[in-house]
């Protein structure tokens, strides 16, 4: 654990995002999980993110109404 | 757009098992296709064409498409392009494009999680939790169709369909470090909405007893929980 650098809160918050998104190579990860599991004003924050982001991730998904799925239906059957 | 009848695909040389393989794979995300399209395009008429002619294009290039792994995000980016396209039909000259290019880069971001935090709302043992709680999905549909095109879609493409930065950029032809500060751009104005949204509604008065009412839907409008 030693040879992971400290951030503090401004770093990780700066980061945050692309922390959530997976999107930080593996060293910098490694320097937001650490600051996560010492920082709990951090760690709330990024609870929060992560909740909201994945209550937006439902928004995508949409039942489609049964007329169009018989659409599309139509269509693969014409391939 | 309007409700156009589905071209026929072009003549394919793809075997039973790539058909087999197209028909489920596109039968297993047609709700999320259908979703996308619907915030993209934020009206089902036109999101049903989107999604039917994504399908159409799909299939006339499976041939092209060597890593079936990749399939989620190949669709995905042919449905934002043929979306993106007919953007570029109606309004050749987008005017978020160029508002986007005046730049707000030096705006503060704004953190729903820090107003929530405000000691006025410390009445609520965890107001965060609680606004997520009770929060509706249509109150986060309404806030991304807000966002200008120009956010919405790397939004949508990022929180809605978790796609990478990489990906996204190779959509929308930019580089990856454009998508980060949309992105950047595009959720500090969600949650500027969520939060004023949430205002509007009543969470500053909402009753702390009241634990059924939700403060962001207090409109007087019935919604439905998802």
């Amino acid at each position: 654990m030693s040879d992971i650098k400290e951030i503090g809160c401004e770093e990780a918050l700066r980061h945050l995002f692309e922390y959530l998104d997976r999107e930080l190579d593996g060293a910098r990860h490694a320097e937001m999980e650490q600051h996560l599991h010492t920082c709990r004003a951090c760690y709330s924050r990024a609870e929060f993110e992560r909740h909201l982001k994945g209550k937006l991730g439902a928004v995508g998904k949409e039942p489609a109404p049964p007329e169009f799925e018989l659409r599309i239906k139509n269509l693969l059957r014409r391939f | 757009m309007s409700v156009l009848a589905d071209k026929d695909p072009k003549p394919s040389t793809m075997t039973d098992a790539d058909r087999a393989f197209f028909e489920q794979e596109i039968t297993g995300l047609l709700d999320r296709l259908y979703g996308t399209a619907l915030r993209l395009s934020k009206n089902r008429a036109d999101a049903e064409d989107l999604v039917a002619e994504t399908v159409t294009k799909a299939w006339a290039n499976f041939g092209s498409l060597h890593d079936r792994q990749c399939f989620r995000g190949w669709l995905f980016r042919i449905l934002t392009n043929t979306f993106l396209s007919e953007c570029r039909k109606t309004a050749p000259l987008s005017i978020e494009a160029l508002a986007e290019a005046q730049g707000e880069d030096e705006e503060p971001a704004f953190s729903l999680f820090d107003r929530l935090h405000q000691p006025f709302l410390l009445w609520w043992g965890n107001p965060e939790q609680e606004f997520l709680n009770k929060v509706l999905q249509q109150d986060l549909q309404k806030a991304v169709d807000a966002l200008p095109k120009v956010f919405r879609v790397p939004v949508i493409l990022s929180d809605l369909q978790g796609l990478s930065y990489q990906e996204i950029a190779e959509t929308l032809g930019v580089p990856v470090g454009t998508v980060r500060s949309r992105l950047n751009r595009g959720r500090s104005q969600l949650q500027k909405a969520l939060w004023q949204h949430a205002q509007e509604a009543g969470l500053k008065h909402a009753p702390a007893t009241d634990k059924e009412s939700s403060p962001i839907s207090q409109t007087g409008e019935h919604h439905e929980r998802h």
